[in-house]
């Protein structure tokens, strides 16, 4: 996508939304917007309807969570006299207390009459994180919501029928926080003696093949994070 | 007046028109839908979760088995979106093999959903004549990557390996006598790039067959047309893409309007419906196989003029061959590291989409300056086209079920994830 679209499209930002916008970042040729969680319907409804954005199509809804963003399991200059798996301390650097910013639920909006995208981000709360559906705005984000719900856990206000979507009937928890092991809780087999499928818990031990490693040295980049970066 | 209800009908999860693991639950009026309540979720392997705990080049082989009739497009989102964050582009005859090898995807995928189309709603001879040229692209899969499905081909910064100068032969044996087998392997006596110019050559006859059954097939329009109409409008708020969008009349093609690779130096042309019924998918698809072969065609001439490297000399992030690692200690370090540790990424978020068979498909990728992604989100065209199931078969008969999921493309594997 060519720049002097995403120059347009952050002057018809500035313009029209500039109150409510936390902040806009430009990198890798690409807008992400941060906006409050208390804007989130107004912002949207602009974004979709306003004849600058014209934002038609949502094309998807993720969520990140930052909980253990931006740590490596393995220090390298310590721990290279103590071999590798010896080093891997998974637990050791998840801290669980509560932060303002653990969550980020992402928007991907296109825009098919200007041929553009734009990204916005919404940061959430680690206890009961939630917000208001945009499924009245875009009937797609039905189902990316409920798909947010069951793997993260986000509560989405008014939304019209919020139930688990991908994981087992009568699953617990939500998997795909960083704080859900890998291996899970149960594991699931069938008891001939009983007769039916039973739960049982994990027998998997957890492994750590390559450990999770942060080098600076190989391409020069920048250790803020990227919400804290304004290069735009 | 005896009391009327509507019934709760239980649609698969075992069902063979499911096209894998959906399970329906239906609620009719007679015959009518009156809601349709989709359970997904039977396939859920957690790719997402597992690329997290895994070095970048790992989870390549993870993408084939998202979309498993279209393996290399989904390789080519999570390679693009590597290589958007390292900032890096791989060399021009990599750019074409991968454009020919996703086009040759489209075609592999076209195939299985018109067969499967078919069989679903009364066709059956349809279904026979697809895999037969089916058969002949898995060749082309396995003659470059080994393997006939999931081909883990592409790497960040180019393809694994060139195009090989031979084609595998059929050997004679019992069943087949050497007469036979020669006639058999006439095409496969050049390079692949021979192979391939060959098939692109036969198959546009191929396609007129198949539409010979089916175009003006009383019984086939009687399933498909005014089957499933989905306004303009309607199509983009439900999220649709790829030829759900244009089956509805929205000239809208990633490959045209966003081209990545090599797209905007070649020549095709989107088709798009009418009426975005049923038939008007099946039209549309029909049509994207015949473009997708002439793009096919223009790389394979390009190929064969022009060779090159097919990925980046980086040791940094490409292996080294196997004889430098035998002479070189540099290479053996690097090797080394490559396998043991893998790469770090810089730290960002990059969206990367490419025109995949089914429609758009994206990946969102989020890292924190590892060698393992912080979060991989893969977009899924085949998720946004069920949600609306509800909505597309409402007021409908139950058999017209059977024609919507067809239309809709739907493959698990990458619904679920």
């Amino acid at each position: 996508m060519s720049s002097e679209k995403n120059k347009v499209l952050l002057e018809a930002i500035n313009e029209s939304l500039g109150t409510e916008t936390q902040q806009i970042v430009e990198k890798y040729g690409e807008l992400t917007l941060e906006i409050n969680r208390d804007k989130i319907l107004s912002v949207m409804r602009v974004l979709k309807e306003a004849d600058q954005f014209l934002f038609t199509q949502l094309t998807d809804i993720s969520v990140v969570d930052y909980l253990t963003y931006g740590q490596a399991d393995w220090q390298t200059h310590k721990a290279s006299s103590q071999g590798f798996s010896r080093a891997v301390n998974q637990s050791a650097t998840m801290d669980t207390s509560a932060s303002e910013r653990r969550f980020a639920v992402v928007y991907q909006l296109l825009s098919v009459t200007y041929n553009v995208r734009l990204r916005v981000k919404v940061y959430l709360e680690s206890d009961l994180p939630r917000l208001k559906t945009v499924s009245e705005i875009w009937p797609v984000a039905d189902w990316y919501e409920r798909e947010s719900f069951d793997l993260f856990g986000i509560l989405f206000e008014d939304h019209p029928d919020l139930r688990r979507l991908l994981t087992d009937y009568g699953f617990i928890g939500h998997p795909f926080r960083k704080d859900f092991p890998l291996e899970g809780y149960v594991e699931v087999r069938y008891d001939p003696e009983k007769g039916r499928v039973v739960n049982e818990p994990v027998s998997i031990e957890p492994r750590t093949l390559v450990p999770r490693v942060i080098r600076q040295d190989d391409w020069v980049h920048s250790s803020k994070p990227l919400s804290e970066q304004t290069d735009a | 007046m005896p009391d009327i209800r509507n019934m709760t009908m239980n649609f698969g999860p075992q069902h063979p028109a499911a096209h894998g693991v959906l399970r329906l639950v239906l609620e009719m009026d007679g015959e009518v839908i009156e809601r349709a309540d989709p359970h997904i979720g039977l396939l859920h392997r957690g790719t997402e979760k597992l690329a997290e705990n895994k070095p970048y080049n790992q989870s390549i082989g993870y993408m084939d088995r998202l979309d498993y009739v279209s393996m290399m497009c989904n390789e080519h989102a999570y390679v693009l979106a590597i290589e958007k964050l390292i900032g890096i582009k791989p060399p021009v005859r990599a750019q074409y093999i991968r454009v020919m090898f996703d086009e040759i995807t489209r075609i592999l995928n076209h195939l299985m959903w018109l067969g499967a189309h078919g069989l679903d709603i009364g066709a059956m001879t349809v279904f026979l004549y697809c895999f037969r040229e089916r058969e002949d692209l898995m060749d082309c899969y396995e003659a470059v990557s080994g393997t006939r499905m999931h081909a883990t081909y592409y790497r960040p910064g180019g393809v694994y390996r060139d195009l090989p100068e031979i084609m595998p032969q059929y050997q004679p044996s019992k069943w087949r006598s050497a007469k036979d087998v020669n006639a058999l392997n006439e095409n496969r006596s050049g390079t692949l790039l021979d192979f391939i110019d060959d098939f692109v050559k036969r198959f546009p006859a191929c396609v007129d067959e198949y539409e010979t059954l089916l175009t003006d097939n009383r019984i086939w329009k009687q399933r498909t047309v005014d089957i499933g109409i989905v306004s303009p409008e309607r199509a983009l708020a439900l999220g649709f893409t790829g030829p759900m969008l244009r089956g509805s009349g929205i000239a809208w093609d990633l490959r045209k309007k966003q081209p990545y690779e090599v797209y905007n130096e070649l020549e095709f042309d989107i088709p798009v419906g009418v009426t975005g019924d049923c038939y008007d998918r099946y039209l549309v698809r029909i049509e994207e196989m015949r473009q997708s072969a002439k793009i096919i065609k223009q790389c394979v001439d390009w190929l064969k003029v022009n060779p090159g490297p097919v990925i980046l000399d980086d040791p940094k992030l490409v292996a080294p061959d196997r004889s430098s690692m035998k002479g070189d200690m540099e290479s053996l370090i690097h090797h080394f590291k490559l396998f043991t540790e893998g790469y770090c990424v810089p730290e960002g978020e990059v969206y990367s989409a490419i025109e995949h068979p089914k429609g758009e498909f994206g990946i969102y990728l989020v890292s924190d300056g590892a060698n393992k992604p912080y979060r991989v989100k893969a977009r899924a065209a085949g998720f946004a086209h069920l949600a609306a199931m509800n909505e597309m078969v409402k007021g409908h008969m139950l058999s017209d079920v059977v024609a919507v999921i067809g239309t809709m493309d739907i493959v698990f594997g990458e619904i679920d994830r």
